[in-house]
């Protein structure tokens, strides 16, 4: 529930009590916020009062009078011009001229209100007042949690990206100083960390280009009838030589040709990243297979593996960003954290879904859901 | 080289790291042993006594660090530790071994943040086998 403060600014007593008596009991109900908006009221007699009561603490709504003794209403507005940003005014005048009006209006009213008015009248403006500061107050809250997340989002990918530089910076300085003696094997495998940490953070930068394009929505797709299978044979073909090395067998089980809608590029993101999860996390001599059927107007991508398998409690967590599982099995297994997120909000691109059985030290089994139809 | 044939049992779970340190530490007379994971550097634990311990605070647990200060301590308090950690600046979790009451809750002789600098670490390493 929320309240909102008005201060009416009148000199006439009857109109403050007026609008204080109507408001009392007056309540809003503002759509897409849950429960009820009430208000409160304050009154002050004079603009400077006012000034003096704004500058104390600012009100919600300021229910302001043209004609005031002394300073005049706009006065008062010019006066409190630049911190009555937060504050909505509506201006209440007997005889509102034109010229009052637009200089009113300048100076940032938000309606108008021509005395005399009803009850029924007041509450109209206020409700709509109510709504519009409402709806305000959730555009900038919605504002705030996004910044929120992305620089939160920042931060994480500063860090993920020192990680291998620092680890680079270390090899070249004692390659530079000579400092780990002179076995000549020793440098050659420094050398060799270099290039894979540099590996794995051009992957990392491609994985967030990737991830930056889906979201924003920028990457350029080209929506034309691809063959699953055809797609599923070039990604297990790139995959063939990290796997060949640690001898396991990779296998693609298809029928037939199986056409859907979509941009190639990104279901080649949705298979090299199963696919090379499926090599990076199994165990030497194992397997992969992979599958793709359609029916009902989708098609389902099932890779399963007979990799280390995942714990049922770190599942849920696995499809966010930057999520990578931290065990012993997982210790020297390069990534980016992203490959599966990527996958999931892909897949929910084609109306589709991703999901995971698996079981600990035996394998897991990814299963992507895509809708045959062309993507909105 | 007598008085650098110690040996130094050195817990991280970054491979880099380790291997970055332990190449310095050999090409100037130690003797390293590795282990990059709580598991690991327990199982070293129960079957030697290095002469002194350099470990990583965050490892597979946020905590792992912690446990095998620890152990070690308890087997045997002279065995020197270094921590070496990122965790201050990048959880803000903050804590320090200098004074009597911080090094007996943390069990560290002394905390080093990463990134380590060898010659730093080279520094704490002479001056603790030294006392």
């Amino acid at each position: 529930m929320d309240t909102l403060r008005v201060l009416v600014c009148d000199d006439e007593t009857g109109m403050r009590i007026g609008v204080e008596r109507a408001l009392r009991h007056f309540s809003v109900r503002v759509p897409d916020v849950n429960g009820e908006v009430h208000f409160t009221v304050e009154q002050a007699e004079s603009a400077e009062r006012a000034l003096e009561l704004i500058d104390a603490s600012p009100p919600e709504i300021l229910l302001l009078d043209l004609k005031l003794p002394g300073m005049s209403g706009i006065d008062l507005l010019e006066r409190i011009g630049p911190r009555h940003l937060e504050t909505l005014v509506i201006m209440i005048s007997a005889y509102a001229s034109i010229d009052a009006a637009v200089r009113a209006t300048k100076q940032g009213a938000y309606d108008f209100l021509a005395k005399p008015f009803t009850p029924t009248e007041l509450k109209d403006t206020l409700k709509e007042a109510a709504e519009h500061l409402i709806l305000a107050r959730q555009a900038k809250k919605l504002a705030l949690e996004k910044r929120r997340v992305r620089f939160e989002f920042i931060s994480v990918v500063a860090h993920e990206l020192k990680a291998p530089i620092n680890a680079i910076d270390g090899y070249l300085k004692i390659m530079a100083t000579h400092a780990a003696g002179d076995d000549p094997a020793v440098y050659a495998r420094m050398t060799e960390r270099c290039m894979t940490r540099i590996a794995g953070m051009r992957k990392m930068i491609e994985d967030l280009l990737d991830l930056t394009r889906i979201e924003s929505g920028q990457k350029s797709r080209e929506l034309v009838e691809v063959d699953v299978c055809e797609v599923a044979r070039t990604a297990l073909d790139t995959a063939l030589p990290s796997a060949q090395v640690r001898g396991i067998t990779l296998e693609l089980h298809a029928a037939a040709p199986i056409p859907m809608t979509a941009d190639r590029g990104e279901l080649e993101i949705i298979f090299n990243n199963l696919i090379s999860n499926a090599v990076k996390y199994n165990r030497d001599n194992g397997r992969v297979d992979v599958k793709v059927e359609a029916g009902a107007g989708r098609v389902r991508i099932v890779v399963k593996d007979t990799g280390i398998g995942i714990r049922q409690e770190d599942v849920a967590k696995l499809f966010n960003d930057f999520v990578r599982l931290k065990n012993e099995e997982t210790r020297n297994v390069l990534g980016s954290g992203l490959g599966l997120s990527i996958v999931k909000k892909l897949a929910v691109m084609y109306g589709g879904e991703v999901s995971v059985t698996s079981e600990l030290g035996a394998g897991s089994t990814f299963t992507v859901t895509l809708n045959c139809e062309a993507p909105v | 080289m007598t008085e650098h044939a110690k040996t130094i049992l050195m817990v991280d779970d970054d491979e880099d790291f380790l291997f970055q340190q332990k190449v310095q530490l050999e090409a100037i007379g130690f003797r390293v042993v590795t282990a990059s994971s709580k598991a690991e550097a327990l199982r070293v634990i129960a079957g030697s006594r290095p002469d002194l311990v350099i470990v990583d605070l965050m490892m597979e647990e946020m905590d792992a660090g912690f446990t095998v200060c620890h152990t070690i301590k308890a087997k045997d308090e002279s065995i020197p530790v270094i921590m070496c950690t990122g965790v201050v600046g990048e959880t803000g979790l903050e804590f320090d071994a200098v004074t009597d009451e911080e090094q007996a809750w943390v069990k560290a002789d002394v905390l080093l943040s990463k990134p380590v600098r060898f010659e730093q670490l080279k520094r704490e390493i002479d001056r603790l086998l030294a006392s």
